[in-house]
């Protein structure tokens, strides 16, 4: 009785179906476990988490000079900004917006640095679904390689004050 | 310690003990614990039915058809729920379970009286303290609390008091299993209830720790004496206390599956040395737990996700799936031994469903293994997670355990705390049967509904989709059923609290008289008992159960990582 005190020799090897579950069940774990580092070197989507520490000044100047150096348009204020195939790109996240908008191109892969200058924010990309976390001080490293074209919207998915929902920026692939 | 301890007898059964004998089981119940039961159980149903009106609240803003709210108060009352439902309701009814599996199993009296007043009043005083602060729109930064974000000093100050005395609570319960073991109040191992709850109190340890490391310069910060800690260490630390806190839920709730199962069917468990294996590998690996939140955060690399992801290897999950097998396992081997062996599934319609307790626990594992559990760890993958991290998928899954798993096992719980521990029998016997499945069901649309439109990349903690201009009908569809879902689950939680209230005030005393019993399985007349002692096939039902339980786990895995495929390649 599981409120009463067990027997003396309560001490028994599991036997039976109760063995074959256990048996079962510890597969299974294990076919899980290995699941993570198999897909990290043969799976293509992985979160290595590359960052490096900035202060959101610093970042903030970076980006000014990527902006200023490959600007292509300007959509609605917000400049339309074309990195180098292969190269480096910056986002800046703050409250409440993203900037600049990107254009990238379908299979070319690019460094996408993305961090915050106030609070933490999340980088969610629609209608793909793909999520990262953006932290103030942290220059976050997404190598991203575009497989798909069209334009993409970033939403916000960290809560950052009131207007969080209307934090919404713009990525374009050609 | 010892003068404490020396001033009245341990054992309950001695003379001169400060207990009583419960009508109905003939335990011993020490009046010191019953008193504590009772103020913990009271203030949890009070928080319960807070975070309850919160969550109407909540549901009706984000089901966009109605909307209800304003921006600023959406993310207050979220805060609030948060708060009240995840930490509030669910560590007062914890201390309640504490209290009572380290007594009456026992046979033993609580360690202090002093100390529970200490861990009550510093508890009730932090809750109290950290609602008035979010009401009154001083702290709008959700349970989570990010850094740099910030609230006001007595936000963290009330957190901090609601964690410490939550320890002090843990220390009276270890202090009550070492009296207890030292002056023979029991002879021979503790009983799997307590040793469930001592793997909860084991685990509560490790998590109110993280809790003070990272809320104690937080709130210094706050006050402007230290600097600002690292949002990164915070975002870590943090979820040391966040998830691991929630395996101290699993741990109290499947001490509470063993134990409902015993009161309503009778049934032992299958194998105590696997039982309590089980709650071993939560202590040991529960560490998995705390990563599931970085996994697509900058500064922690992929081998640390990897490694704290499954702890090496996903061995409190392994536990969770044992539990999943036992529990259900000695159910159906008591049945079977009361005589109902027909097929596989004989034995279910013979089961005690007019117990609500009974229905509450099925329905709790049921909801916590093939919704919460399922999605729990697929979740939690670490490269999964890319498709899924603050979505609603996460809300989704966590409404499955913590809802529909441990605050349902907690209500059923509560059919027998209530006519034990308070002497009252029920009112309303018939809404009360009906009320595990009101809830149960209203949860189960608010987890799938919220899963379903994080699928669709809806973000949780979001006060409006349209901005976006991304979401099209079938997300709105979602979180229609989210909220008529939580209408139906919020109208069963008011009904559970009215029903208890109304106990309280206006139940029938049974002291004196066994309480009116819910329902027990009952033993087909002329059927030996015994029968099935030694068969360890014999519970054919479960088997079947589990073995499409692993498959949906299997299918639900893969159609994920399948998922994850299908987009931009991506480090």
């Amino acid at each position: 009785m599981s409120l009463s005190i067990p027997d003396r020799d309560w001490y028994k090897a599991p036997v039976g179906a109760e063995k074959l579950w256990i048996g079962l069940a510890l597969i299974w774990c294990l076919v899980m476990s290995v699941m993570m580092p198999y897909w990290h070197f043969r799976g293509k989507q992985n979160s290595r988490g590359e960052a490096y520490a900035v202060t959101p000044a610093a970042f903030y100047e970076r980006a000014e000079q990527f902006v200023a150096a490959n600007k292509v348009g300007e959509r609605d204020g917000v400049p339309i900004v074309e990195p180098a195939p292969g190269g480096e790109a910056y986002l800046v996240a703050r409250m409440w917006g993203w900037y600049p908008i990107l254009k990238l191109r379908q299979g070319e892969t690019y460094r996408v640095h993305v961090s915050s200058m106030d609070l933490n924010h999340g980088f969610s990309l629609q209608p793909l679904n793909m999520n990262f976390q953006v932290l103030p001080g942290y220059d976050h490293v997404l190598t991203l390689t575009p497989t798909s074209k069209g334009e993409f919207t970033i939403v916000c998915n960290e809560f950052c004050g009131i207007g969080h929902d209307r934090m919404i920026g713009k990525l374009l692939v050609e | 310690m010892t003068t404490l301890a020396a001033a009245v007898p341990t054992a309950l059964d001695a003379p001169g003990a400060r207990s009583r004998r419960c009508d109905t089981t003939g335990l011993s119940v020490c009046l010191t614990a019953q008193l504590f039961i009772k103020l913990a159980a009271v203030s949890a149903v009070v928080f319960l039915l807070l975070g309850g009106v919160a969550a109407i609240l909540l549901a009706l803003t984000r089901w966009q058809a109605v909307h209800l709210l304003r921006v600023d108060w959406f993310y207050r009352i979220l805060t609030f729920h948060g708060l009240n439902m995840l930490i509030f309701w669910i560590l007062f009814f914890e201390v309640a379970i504490l209290y009572f599996a380290c007594t009456v199993p026992l046979n033993s009296r609580l360690f202090s009286r002093k100390v529970a007043w200490v861990s009550f009043a510093m508890m009730l005083t932090g809750a109290v303290m950290v609602n008035v602060v979010v009401l009154a729109g001083k702290a709008d930064v959700l349970m989570t609390s990010y850094l740099p974000l910030l609230a006001h000093p007595g936000f963290y100050l009330g957190i901090i008091l609601v964690a410490v005395g939550t320890l002090v609570a843990v220390f009276n319960f270890f202090a009550t299993l070492h009296i207890a073991k030292r002056d023979r109040a029991y002879e021979g191992t503790v009983p799997l209830v307590t040793f469930g709850a001592l793997a909860a109190a084991i685990i509560a340890v490790v998590t109110l720790l993280h809790g003070a490391i990272v809320m104690i310069p937080t709130f210094t910060f706050s006050m402007g004496w230290t600097a600002e800690p690292d949002p990164m260490w915070y975002r870590m630390i943090w979820w040391g206390l966040g998830h691991q806190s929630q395996q101290v839920n699993v741990c109290a709730m499947v001490a509470v599956w063993y134990l409902v199962g015993q009161l309503a069917t009778g049934a032992k468990p299958v194998n105590e040395t696997v039982c309590r294996g089980a709650f071993l590998l939560y202590i040991l690996f529960i560490n998995l737990a705390s990563a599931h939140h970085l996994l697509v955060d900058p500064a922690v690399g992929a081998t640390w996700k990897i490694w704290n992801t499954s702890y090496a290897m996903y061995l409190a999950v392994l536990a969770s799936m044992i539990h999943g097998f036992t529990v259900p396992a000695s159910v159906e081997m008591a049945m079977r031994d009361k005589g109902y062996v027909k097929g596989l599934f004989g034995w279910v319609t013979a089961l005690p469903w007019r117990n609500p307790a009974f229905s509450a626990v099925v329905l709790s594992i049921l909801i916590f293994g093939f919704i919460g559990g399922i999605t729990g760890v697929t979740l939690g993958t670490q490269q999964i997670n890319i498709i899924a991290h603050n979505t609603l998928r996460i809300t989704g899954h966590f409404h499955a355990t913590v809802v529909g798993g441990t605050t349902l096992a907690f209500m059923g719980l509560a059919y027998y705390v209530i006519p034990l521990i308070f002497r009252r029998d029920f009112v309303w016997r018939t809404a009360a049967r009906v009320q595990p499945w009101l809830f149960g069901g209203g949860i189960l649309m608010v987890s799938l509904g919220m899963s379903f439109a994080g699928s669709l990349g809806v973000p949780r903690r979001s006060y409006d989709i349209e901005p976006a201009g991304v979401f099209g009908p079938a997300a709105h569809l979602f979180l229609g059923v989210m909220g008529l879902g939580a209408l139906v689950a919020v109208a069963a939680l008011l009904l559970f609290c009215i029903l208890c209230v109304g106990t309280l005030l206006f139940g029938r005393p049974n002291s004196g008289r066994a309480m009116a019993d819910w329902g027990v399985a009952q033993r087909v007349p002329g059927v030996k008992a015994g029968l099935f002692e030694h068969d360890h096939w014999a519970m054919k039902g479960t088997i079947a159960l589990t073995a499409v339980f692993l498959a949906c786990f299997a299918v639900y895995y893969f159609a994920n990582w399948k998922a994850l495929a299908d987009v931009w390649p991506a480090q």
